[in-house]
C-alpha cells in the first residue's frame, strides 16, 4: 500500500496530456520494433495481441517473456515518457485551459485516436476488438439511461439492437449493394460511407419507436413486471425475425459493406458519451432521477414523469440502435442469434459491473467486460465462470457498481497537475 | 370567483370507505389556513385530491377560476401547487442543489434537443436556475449543504430543503403536512419563524396540515377541523380553539403541546 501510495505521488504532476504521449511513444515503439527486435529477442512467435494474455494462458512457459514484453513495450515507456515531458506538458496543458474547454477536448481525443490506431493497426484480431469494444461502450451507456440513470429493469437491448441493425443493414443493401435479397444498387457505391450516418440515424429512430412497446407498460408497473415485459419484448422481436423470410429469416442477412471502421466507431462512440453526458448533467435528465428515487414527489415536483419515462426508454433505444447498425457493418452479418439472450446478459454483466448511473462506470465496465473476455478465451469454458465470480465479488462488495454515480468532469481531467512542488 | 382556490362538495371514496365528504374550502391570496384533524380523519387525502394525486369521486376543484379536476399531477403542480409531504419525500440520490434545481422543471424552455446538445439557450437558463436555486438554500439556511447527499441532512434540515424545493415550483398555494412532525420544541421555534419569511417574502398562500396547537393557533388566521372526512368546525383560531365540539373530537383525545 505505501508503495502505491509512494508510486501515486510521483506520478502526480503528470496531466492527461503527458500520459497520451506516453502510450504514443509505446504504441509506436511496438509498432517499429515490436515484431523485429522485441518479440524475436524474447522468442515471442508474434506480437502478442491483448498484453500477453492469450500466449500466457497458452503456454505458461512463455509467461516470463510475455510479461517482459509488456514491461519493456508498454509500462516502461509510458511511465517513463510520462514523467520525463512532465516539464512540457504541464505548461502546454496550461495554456490548453485558456482555449475553449471544447476545443481541449478535442485535442486530446484526437492524439487518443492516434494511440488507439497505431495500437489496433498491428493486426486484424486487435482491431476487431477494439471496434467491437467500442460499440459495446455505445451499449452500456445506454442501457445505463434506462437501468441506471432510469432504474427500471430492462431487459429489451438487444431488442432494440436487433430493430436498429436491421433497418440500418436493409437500407444500406437496398441503396448500396447489388444482392439477391434486394437486387440491384440504387445508388453509387461511393456514396456508400456518406449516407451510412442517415441509415445508422434510421435504424436508432426504428428502435427508439419499438421502445415504446416497452415504455408505455412502464408508466404502470415497474420492477419485476417489466422486467418480464421487457424480456417479453426481446423475444418478440427475435422470433418475428427469425420468420420474416424476406430479410433472410434464421439464416440471417449478410454482405452490408464494411463501412463501420474504427475512425467511423470512433467518432461515433464519441457523440454518443458527449450528447448522453450533457443529457443526464441537464435538469432535463435529472428528471430521470427523480423518478426513480421518488416518482410521486417528482410529480409533485411538476415532472412531466411519463413523458420523462417514454424519453429514458426511446433515448436508450435510439443509441441501441445506433450501435446494432454499426454491429452489422463491422462483421457484414447478422442473424436472430446474435440478438439473444446471450448478448443481453453481456450488456447487463457490463453495466452492472461498470457502475450504475455513470458514463464513466459504463465504458469501464464495457472495455473490462469485453477484454476479459477476450483474454480469457484460451480458458474455455472456465471463462464462464471467472467473468461471473468477478461480478458476484463487485456486487458484493459495492452493490451499485464499480464506479457509480459519478460524472465525467473533462475540465479537472485535461488540467496541469502541479502538486510536485507542493509535495517537495 | 374571486378566490384563488375554490373547492367545493369535494367527497371521495376508497372503495367503500369514505375518506372526504362534502368538503369545501375557500382559500384567498395570501391567507394561511389550517387543517387539523385527529389520526385518520383524511387531512393528507384532501391534500392528494387537491393536488391531483387522486381524482375526487365528486366535487369540483378551481384554482384562479380554472378547473383543475382530473388534470395530471405535474400539470396542476406547474399551474401554482405546491407542497410538501407527512413523511418526507426526497430524492436519495441527490444533492441538495439538484433537488431545488428539478423544482424548475415546469419553467424549462430549452427542450430536449437543447439538454441533448448543451446549446448557448440550455447553459443559459441551467445558470439562471442555478442561481435561482442558491437563493433559495440561503433562505432556508441549508446553502452549506449544497452539494451533499439529502440522507447526510439533520431531519430538520431535510425538512427546510422540502419547503425551499416546494417554493421553487413558484407556487401560488404552499401545501404543507405536518411541516414540524418529529421536530424537537427549537426547531419548531425556527419552523414558525421560516413559514412567517416564506409568506412575507413570497406573498404566497399557505394551507396546511398540523397537530400542535400552539402553532397552528399562532400561524393561522383560518382553521378547519376534520373528523372521519368532515369538516365539524372552522373559522378564526380564537372560535376554533373554545369550541366544544373541536375540544371533544380532537382536543381532548391527543396530547397537544
Ligand atoms: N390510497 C388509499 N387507499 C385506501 N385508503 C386510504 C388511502 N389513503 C388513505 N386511506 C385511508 O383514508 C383515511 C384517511 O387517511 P389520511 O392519510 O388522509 O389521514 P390523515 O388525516 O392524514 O391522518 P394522519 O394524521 O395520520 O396523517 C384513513 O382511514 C386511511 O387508511
Ligand atoms: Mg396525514
Amino acid at each position: 500500500m505505501e508503495f502505491v501510495e509512494k508510486f501515486k505521488r510521483m506520478f502526480s504532476n503528470v496531466p492527461m496530456l503527458g500520459w497520451l504521449l506516453g502510450a504514443l511513444t509505446a504504441v509506436l515503439i511496438e509498432y517499429f520494433f515490436g515484431y523485429d527486435y522485441i518479440s524475436y529477442i524474447l522468442q515471442l512467435p508474434k506480437i502478442p495481441v491483448l498484453f500477453g494474455t492469450l500466449i500466457m494462458l497458452k503456454e505458461p512457459m512463455m509467461i516470463p517473456s510475455a510479461l517482459a514484453y509488456d514491461l519493456i513495450v508498454y509500462v516502461l515507456p509510458i511511465l517513463l515518457v510520462a514523467k520525463a515531458t512532465a516539464f512540457a506538458t504541464n505548461p502546454v496543458a496550461m495554456l490548453l485551459e485558456k482555449i475553449p474547454l471544447i476545443l481541449s477536448v478535442i485535442l486530446h481525443l484526437a492524439l487518443f485516436y492516434l494511440v488507439l490506431h497505431v495500437w489496433a493497426e498491428i493486426n486484424d484480431y486487435r482491431e476487431l476488438i477494439v471496434r467491437l469494444t467500442m460499440i459495446c461502450i455505445i451499449l452500456t451507456i445506454s442501457i445505463n439511461v434506462i437501468n441506471g440513470y432510469q432504474g427500471e429493469f430492462s431487459c429489451s437491448h438487444p431488442g432494440f439492437m436487433a430493430l436498429g441493425a436491421y433497418t440500418c443493414s436493409i437500407l444500406t443493401l437496398v441503396l448500396f449493394v447489388n444482392d439477391r435479397m434486394f437486387g440491384e444498387a440504387l445508388l453509387p457505391a461511393w456514396l456508400g460511407p456518406w449516407i451510412f450516418p442517415f441509415t445508422l440515424i434510421a435504424g436508432g429512430i426504428v428502435a427508439a419507436l419499438g421502445s415504446l412497446l416497452v415504455a408505455i407498460p412502464s408508466f404502470r408497473t415497474r420492477g419485476d413486471y417489466l422486467a418480464i415485459i421487457s424480456l417479453a419484448f426481446l423475444f418478440i422481436v427475435k422470433s418475428a425475425v427469425e420468420n420474416l423470410q424476406i430479410i433472410g429469416g434464421s439464416r440471417g442477412m449478410g454482405g452490408q459493406p464494411e463501412y463501420a471502421t474504427l475512425p467511423v466507431i470512433f467518432i461515433w462512440t464519441i457523440l454518443c458519451i458527449w450528447i448522453i453526458h450533457n443529457f443526464v448533467t441537464s435538469i432535463m435528465g435529472k428528471a430521470l432521477n427523480a423518478v426513480r428515487d421518488d416518482e410521486a414527489a417528482a410529480e409533485s415536483m411538476t415532472v412531466a414523469t411519463r413523458k420523462t419515462k417514454m424519453t429514458a426508454f426511446m433515448f436508450g433505444a435510439f443509441w441501441a440502435g445506433i450501435a446494432g447498425g454499426l454491429f452489422a457493418h463491422v462483421l457484414s452479418y447478422i442473424n436472430p442469434g446474435t440478438f439473444s439472450i446471450n448478448r443481453l446478459a453481456e450488456i447487463l454483466a457490463m453495466v452492472y459491473f461498470g457502475g450504475l448511473n455513470s458514463i464513466i462506470g459504463s465504458i469501464v465496465g464495457a472495455v473490462t467486460i469485453n477484454v476479459l473476455g477476450e483474454a480469457l478465451r484460451p480458458l474455455e469454458l472456465f471463462k464462464w465462470i471467472i467473468i461471473p465470480l468477478i461480478l458476484i465479488f463487485v456486487m458484493i462488495f459495492r452493490p451499485y457498481g464499480l464506479i457509480s454515480f459519478k460524472e465525467i468532469n473533462a475540465k479537472k481531467l485535461l488540467r496541469a497537475k502541479y502538486k510536485r512542488e507542493q509535495g517537495a | 370567483m374571486s378566490a384563488l382556490l375554490n373547492v367545493k362538495d369535494m367527497t371521495h371514496y376508497f372503495g367503500g370507505l369514505r375518506a372526504v365528504n362534502n368538503y369545501n374550502l375557500n382559500i384567498e391570496p395570501k391567507q394561511i389556513t389550517g387543517l387539523i384533524g385527529p389520526n385518520g380523519a383524511g387531512k393528507t387525502t384532501i391534500f392528494n385530491l387537491i393536488t391531483g394525486v387522486y381524482t375526487p369521486t365528486k366535487g369540483n376543484i378551481h384554482l384562479q377560476g380554472e378547473n383543475i379536476k382530473g388534470l395530471d399531477t405535474n400539470k396542476i403542480a406547474a399551474k401554482g401547487l405546491g407542497r410538501t409531504f407527512q413523511n418526507l419525500a426526497l430524492w436519495r440520490h441527490m444533492n441538495v442543489l439538484d433537488h431545488i434545481k428539478m423544482a424548475h422543471y415546469s419553467q424549462l424552455t430549452y427542450g430536449l434537443f437543447g439538454s441533448f446538445f448543451n446549446t448557448p439557450a440550455c447553459r443559459r437558463q441551467e445558470s439562471e436556475i442555478r442561481e435561482n436555486a442558491y437563493r433559495l438554500l440561503e433562505l432556508f439556511g441549508v446553502d452549506q449543504f449544497a452539494d451533499q447527499l439529502v440522507g447526510n441532512l439533520p431531519y430538520g434540515a431535510q425538512r427546510r430543503v422540502e419547503m425551499a424545493r416546494a417554493m421553487a415550483t413558484n407556487p401560488k398555494i404552499l401545501f404543507l403536512d405536518e411541516p414540524t412532525a418529529g421536530m424537537t420544541p427549537d426547531e419548531l421555534v425556527q419552523m414558525i419563524k421560516i413559514i412567517r419569511q416564506v409568506h412575507e417574502t413570497f406573498g404566497v398562500a399557505i394551507f396546511l396540515i398540523e397537530h400542535r396547537m400552539k402553532f397552528v393557533m399562532e400561524l393561522c388566521e383560518f382553521i378547519q377541523t376534520l373528523v372521519f372526512g368532515e369538516i365539524i368546525a372552522e373559522g378564526p383560531p380564537e372560535e376554533i380553539q373554545n369550541n366544544p365540539e373541536v375540544i371533544e373530537a380532537y382536543l381532548g383525545k391527543e396530547d397537544v403541546t
